[in-house]
């Protein structure tokens, strides 16, 4: 009697995975209903290490799960819910075909009701881990909020919705969380900083906006997200509230959210919660004014990170009162729930026309008005105390943590280019220069941006000689400059330069010897050396092209205001 | 009579303009005449409507009644110049008498003549006809178009047979002078079917005005009347029947009362509740305090091995709705952009990126809604795996190699081409001493060149191509082997030490005795040492090799006594090893392993190195065994060349690799080295320097330093440190030949191109 064989597929990776047939049967549930639960549980398939061997020899591509998974799942007291909802439903039916209205009633009031508050806890055992999966859970309930109230979603969800993400925008300018804001072609970004984890939300556009007219959306799938995902924000909110010291829920003046109303109302509706959001909350002890001090501790290599880290405290600081003291006054073509986010979120004020929307604050007459946030052309009457500048100010202001000059940004004024503040630029990438002014404050340095304005004229006066000349190091430019400013204009002699021993020789060797070293990479790595060179390449290849558009489009541009110049002149002569 | 009333209804609705009478009747002829196909009955009783003049009413009792009323009337009335009378008073007075008819036909003569052609009723017969509608027949034509008598003097016919004329109707002027002095003519119409004019009477007149006006034409009747409740829906008081009620409809029920009963018992037992009422503010204060720390985790259970979903792309300076101009689409990249359309997943974004000139003109983004939904997709379907992010840079992954300035002396710059040869210089061999070196190519010459200086020394002819020269490794002999088509030449190259020359000369000039020595069958079958004849002898020949096959390869022992020359074509005698001190030779080989390449003699030790195709063999000469075969991986090995340690092989194929064998390791190469584009064909090992070189069809040479320790623990450092580029290209040949100075770190390369480089 020899060992008995081993069967293939009965240890190891074959027994850790099941597909979904298999889980559907094992849990005696529809796919809808296991869907559902998936979505709820936040159960995921699994990409096994080895696919041949988890589907047991099989070659075709499936969805599989945990096996531990799924008979986790089969202990969920939800599946008795779907059961009895499934029960609730028949019933109903029945009783609506008989035209029992008695017994329809009666089914009404004790239809069977989920409670997901075990889930959350479930899946998110730390506060932190719930933040951590907030992105997801923030946008989809924002874009649910700005949904028209149809028949593919439940009314009293939307509500819902809009309630709790007004509650935690609330919670946002309470304190003072917002770290950078952009606005995209497909709505706006807001990054908020919670317990040191970044947030970022991205809530749409509202012009035109028609979403349930999507066909290739399912909603009933995005509606078993945003179940969980009501309930979820639910709890964060009152943690968060009351972590600084708040009363959850908020009474907010002026909000009554009811809950199966008309379409008509929403807008209506809509409005009271922008209203909302510039009434600050009522705190349940009056904070202690306290100021954080980082504590140094003398460290031998990390002097420029500390250095780093405190300028990074100071310019978020900066930024939690970037529009103190500054009044702001909204035109009524100004999106308003973001603008007024935005400036109540930096410790600003702000209003608008009372007699077309509810919960302003003070008039368009008021003198102490400071600016005056305005996205059209032209405006009639202007008053001479305050700036009329548009809307990116803000949004530019918050992105560079301090109050840029309002000059770029006046009415009908042509705005300078919105950058992304996510952008982490990898050595070798294309940086506009916008971002690298952004990058240049950020290391504390300071550049003067009149300056800069001087050497553009001078550049546009001169030709490519005093550009080649920036090129080499800045402080020798300063006394090239004074120079080339006294000789302007007309033909002139340039001073020879001393021509530098090539060392292109040099290189060569080196480069020779680079490239044996190519050659001598064991085969092992090599094809991953080839990728990833490629991928430099590209992005290399990338920046130049982006770097050459730009210099074209500059050189452009300055040809076209040249010609302006010259038509203005000849029209005064 | 409602058909007649209808009729004249339908015909009179056209006049609108009394004044204009002649207009009116006109119209009314046009009228009639569309009418022509209505029913006979209502054509002839147009009059009948006018002349009784009573209540319009649909009843067929009431109308019978009134004809009757009406011949009572006419009875009563007697004679026809009662009747005239009466007409000739109501032309004056259109007043409200009932019973005078009406509607007056005049005719041009006069009104006298035109009631006299009013048909008196007939009073013996009044019951003769039962309708009412032919009481006024006058004319016989019946309901026909009466334009069919235009043509003619009379309209039709009367009762008696006789052609009625049409009476005359004057002409224009008169008509018209006949309506200014008529007060009537207002209301005066023409009859077609008389041909007469007809006054209409105040009565018409009000009704065809209701008629207009959409009242009811009827101008009397009264639509407001008292309502008369003929069918009361008061009960009476009296029942219909006597019968008296049951008792159960007045004494509760009892079934009911068990009902009532078990409810108020269920309801005492608090078995039934009284339903509440939802309370909404449950809803909103659902939520507490969930997370009692920021980053404890409780132990709960969870799903196994859980992995966060990655977070969501953060969006880049091209999504802004205010891009830097260099983001923004130019027309070729939005064409791109469109070609896409077929599998958009290609595009570098799934939007145009696109300037809005303010935020207010930024309108929703179209495919929020898809891309929230697929973002859920994601999260519920995706399959999730935790994956290693490298974090290293490519340059991490190139191995560091000492720098080529610490590895040197090398050669590295060509300081000397020679040039004299007019074909390919397929091969070169240095003398001992490394003062000079002879040189075989294809325009079947050999020639001597002293490397100091670069000059020629000698040239010898030979009739072929020659394909490999081997100086003689023993100082103390100056003998050049070379290989041409079948034969070995072994030439006294006659430069050097004198002494030399001239002891080499005596040795070779006699051939040793072979006593007692058979030449087996199966190496006189391939070879034959043949002396040089007189001429030969003087040009250098020494002695001539022929063999049965063409011969591409000989190799030197390092003693100088021993050579062997290969013939690929010669199966399993394309090897033999020759002695030269005895001049004998043999086939150490009875089976043919292959096509050979080459073969080499280890420099220290019995060993011979056998290259065929793929493998290389190393055979013990003494023990006549193969001792090892080495695996080279490669299709088709060009050369081979051994370290002078005698541990280390280099092997060149023509598929670009370099393989470093080392012998104490294993069979498998010990490094495989890809440097060159194209097949290698020569290889070599500097004999003092650690330095080896490779020389390749793509015209380059390979300088690689290759250390090897003596320490047995210590591979081999290999570092390739200079690549010596020169030779030109010639019909897809570059190097051919690569060797070292014996003493020198210089590097010999011979080409395609005629040429000879020194690299130094």
């Amino acid at each position: 009697m020899g060992a008995r064989m081993k069967k293939k597929y009965e240890a190891g990776e074959a027994t850790k995975y099941i597909t979904r047939a298999q889980a559907l049967k094992k849990l005696q549930l529809n796919l809808k209903d296991f869907r559902r639960l998936c979505i709820l549980k936040g159960v995921y398939p699994r990409e096994p290490n080895n696919r041949k061997k988890a589907q047991k020899g099989k070659l075709d591509k499936k969805t599989l799960y945990y096996v531990k998974d799924i008979r986790f799942l089969s202990h969920e007291p939800l599946i008795w819910k779907f059961r009895d909802f499934k029960i609730f439903m028949r019933k109903m039916k029945t009783a609506m075909e008989k035209g029992d209205k008695e017994t329809v009633a009666r089914l009404k009031d004790n239809k069977p009701s989920m409670k997901l508050d075990h889930l959350v806890k479930e899946r998110y055992p730390s506060f932190l881990d719930a933040l951590n999966d907030l992105d997801d859970c923030l946008t989809l309930c924002f874009f649910y909020s700005t949904l028209p109230r149809d028949t593919k979603v439940p009314a009293n969800l939307i509500s819902l919705c809009r309630r709790l993400t007004v509650e935690f925008l609330h919670y946002v300018i309470a304190a003072k969380a917002l770290r950078k804001v952009f606005i995209s072609v497909k709505g706006i970004y807001y990054q908020v900083e919670i317990k040191g984890q970044p947030v970022t939300i991205l809530i749409n556009h509202l012009r035109g906006f028609k979403p349930t007219t999507a066909s290739d959306v399912d909603y009933r799938i995005m509606t078993n997200f945003v179940d969980f995902y009501t309930s979820m924000l639910g709890f964060i909110n009152f943690r968060l509230y009351h972590s600084i010291n708040l009363q959850y829920p908020p009474k907010l003046p002026g909000i009554n959210i009811n809950e199966n109303a008309a379409d008509e109302d929403a807008t209506e509706e809509y409005n009271e919660l922008v209203a909302a959001l510039n009434t600050s909350l009522v705190a349940n002890v009056p904070e202690a004014e306290e100021e954080l001090q980082i504590d140094e501790f003398p460290s031998a290599d990390g002097q420029d990170k500390l250095d780093e880290a405190k300028r990074e405290a100071e310019a978020i600081e900066r930024l939690k009162s970037l529009f103190k003291g500054l009044k702001f006054f909204i035109s009524r073509e100004v999106p308003r729930e973001s603008v007024v986010f935005v400036i109540r979120a930096c410790d600003g004020e702000a209003s608008w026309d009372s007699s077309i929307f509810a919960g302003a604050t003070y008039d368009e007459t008021d003198e102490s008005i400071t600016h005056q946030i305005i996205d059209r052309p032209s405006v009639e009457k202007q008053y001479l105390s305050r700036y009329y500048i548009q809307p990116q100010w803000l949004f530019d202001c918050i992105n560079f943590r301090r109050l840029l000059p309002v000059e770029d940004y006046f009415i009908g004024a042509n705005l300078p280019p919105h950058i992304s503040p996510f952008v982490t630029e990898r050595l070798g990438d294309y940086i506009p220069p916008e971002r690298q002014v952004l990058l240049a404050l950020e290391r504390g340095e300071t550049l003067p941006a009149e300056e800069e304005e001087e050497e553009e004229e001078e550049e546009e006066s001169e030709d490519d000689s005093s550009e080649e000349e920036e090129d080499s190091k800045p402080k020798k430019n300063e006394t090239t400059k004074s120079q080339v400013v006294k000789e302007k204009k007309g033909m002139k002699v340039m001073r020879g330069r001393v021509e530098m021993p090539d060392i292109k020789g040099m290189d060569e060797e080196e480069k020779e010897h680079y490239k044996f070293r190519e050659l001598m990479i064991r085969n092992k790595d090599k094809r991953l050396y080839r990728s990833m060179m490629k991928n430099r390449k590209s992005r290399e290849r990338e920046a130049k092209r982006l770097e050459n558009k730009r210099k074209f489009h500059e050189k452009e541009e300055k040809a076209l205001k040249k010609n302006t110049q010259i038509k203005k002149i000849k029209k005064d002569a | 009579m409602a058909t007649a009333s209808k009729s004249s209804k339908r015909r009179l609705e056209i006049v609108e303009n009394n004044e204009n009478s002649a207009e009116v009747d006109d119209i009314i002829e046009a009228q009639v005449s569309d009418n022509a196909d209505d029913s006979t009955d209502e054509e002839s009783s147009e009059y009948s409507g006018l002349e009784d003049d009573e209540e319009d009413d649909s009843d067929d009792e009431e109308d019978n009644s009134d004809w009757e009323e009406g011949s009572d009337e006419d009875e009563e009335e007697g004679d026809e110049v009662h009747n005239m009378s009466t007409n000739e008073d109501s032309e004056d007075d259109t007043a409200d008498d009932k019973v005078v008819p009406t509607a007056v036909p005049i005719t041009q003569d006069g009104p006298s003549t035109s009631t006299a052609q009013l048909p008196a009723p007939p009073v013996e017969d009044e019951y003769a006809y039962d309708s009412s509608d032919e009481e006024d027949l006058r004319n016989t034509v019946g309901n026909i178009p009466m334009n069919w008598y235009d043509d003619y003097p009379h309209i039709g016919y009367d009762l008696e047979g006789k052609a009625i004329l049409k009476p005359k109707r004057g002409d224009e002027i008169d008509n018209f002078l006949r309506k200014m002095e008529n007060p009537e003519s207002w209301r005066t119409v023409y009859d077609p079917q008389t041909g007469q004019d007809v006054i209409l009477s105040n009565e018409d007149v009000d009704l065809i005005k209701n008629v207009m006006g959409s009242r009811i034409p009827d101008g009397s009747y009264n639509p407001y009347e008292p309502w008369v409740d003929w069918f009361t829906n008061e009960v009476m008081e009296t029942p219909v029947t006597g019968r008296p009620e049951h008792k159960r409809s007045f004494i509760p029920s009892r079934v009911e009362a068990i009902k009532v009963g078990r409810m108020v018992h269920a309801i005492k037992m608090g078995w039934i509740k009284p339903r509440v009422a939802k309370d909404t503010s449950v809803e909103r204060h659902k939520y507490y305090l969930l997370w009692n720390a920021d980053d404890k985790s409780e132990d709960v259970r969870r799903i196994e091995n859980p992995i966060p979903a990655p977070k969501p792309r953060l969006p880049g300076h091209a999504e802004s709705y205010n891009p830097p101009p260099e983001y923004t689409f130019s027309e070729r990249e939005i064409n791109q952009w469109n070609r896409l359309a077929e599998t958009p997943y290609q595009r570098k974004f799934p939007f145009i990126p696109k300037r809005f000139s303010s935020l207010r003109a930024v309108p929703a983004y179209d495919r929020f809604a898809r891309e929230r939904f697929v973002r859920c997709l994601d999260l519920y379907l995706c399959p999730r795996a935790k994956k290693m992010r490298l974090t290293i840079q490519p340059e991490d992954l190139v191995p560091q190699l000492p720098k080529p300035r610490d590895l040197q002396p090398f050669p590295t710059v060509c300081s000397m081409i020679f040039k004299g040869h007019k074909g390919l210089v397929r091969t070169i061999s240095h003398d001992p001493s490394g003062q000079f070196f002879i040189s075989g190519s294809d325009d079947q010459t050999l020639k001597v060149w002293e490397i100091a200086t670069g000059r020629c020394f000698k040239t010898f002819e030979v009739k072929g191509t020659v394909r490999c020269v081997s100086w003689c490794p023993n100082a103390s002999i100056a003998l050049v082997a070379a290989a041409v088509d079948n034969n070995v030449y072994l030439i006294n190259p006659g430069v050097g030490d004198r002494l030399v020359q001239a002891k080499t000369d005596e040795i070779l000039k006699e051939m040793p005795a072979q006593t007692d020595y058979l030449i087996p069958q199966r190496v006189r079958a391939v070879l034959t040492w043949n002396e040089p004849d007189k001429a030969q002898w003087d040009s250098g020949f020494r002695v001539t090799l022929t063999h049965f096959k063409a011969v591409k390869h000989v190799a030197w022992h390092s003693k100088g006594d021993y050579f062997s020359s290969v013939m690929p074509e010669g199966d399993n005698r394309s090897v033999l090893i020759h002695q030269l001190s005895r001049r004998r030779s043999q086939l150490p080989f009875s089976k043919s392993k292959g096509l050979v390449q080459c073969t080499l003699f280890h420099p220290l030790r019995p060993y011979l190195f056998v290259a065929t195709q793929r493998h290389v063999r190393v055979y013990n000469l003494l023990k006549q065994e193969l001792t090892k075969k080495l695996m080279t991986g490669a299709k088709w090995i060009s050369s081979i060349a051994v370290h002078p340690g005698g541990d280390n092989i280099l092997v060149g194929t023509h598929d670009r690799r370099l393989c470093w064998f080392d012998l104490d390791l294993s069979t498998k190469p010990y490094q495989a080295l890809r440097h060159h584009g194209q097949g290698i064909r020569a290889v070599a090992y500097h004999k003092r320097y650690p330095l080896f070189a490779s020389g390749s069809d793509d015209c380059s040479a390979i300088v690689s330093h290759g250390m090897v320790y003596n320490d047995l623990l210590k591979n081999p450092t290999i570092v390739p440190l200079k690549k010596l580029r020169g030779h030109a290209k010639f019909d897809d040949f570059g190097v051919f030949d690569v060797l070292f100075h014996p003493t020198q770190p210089w590097l010999f390369t011979s080409g395609a191109d005629a040429t000879i480089r020194l690299y130094t």
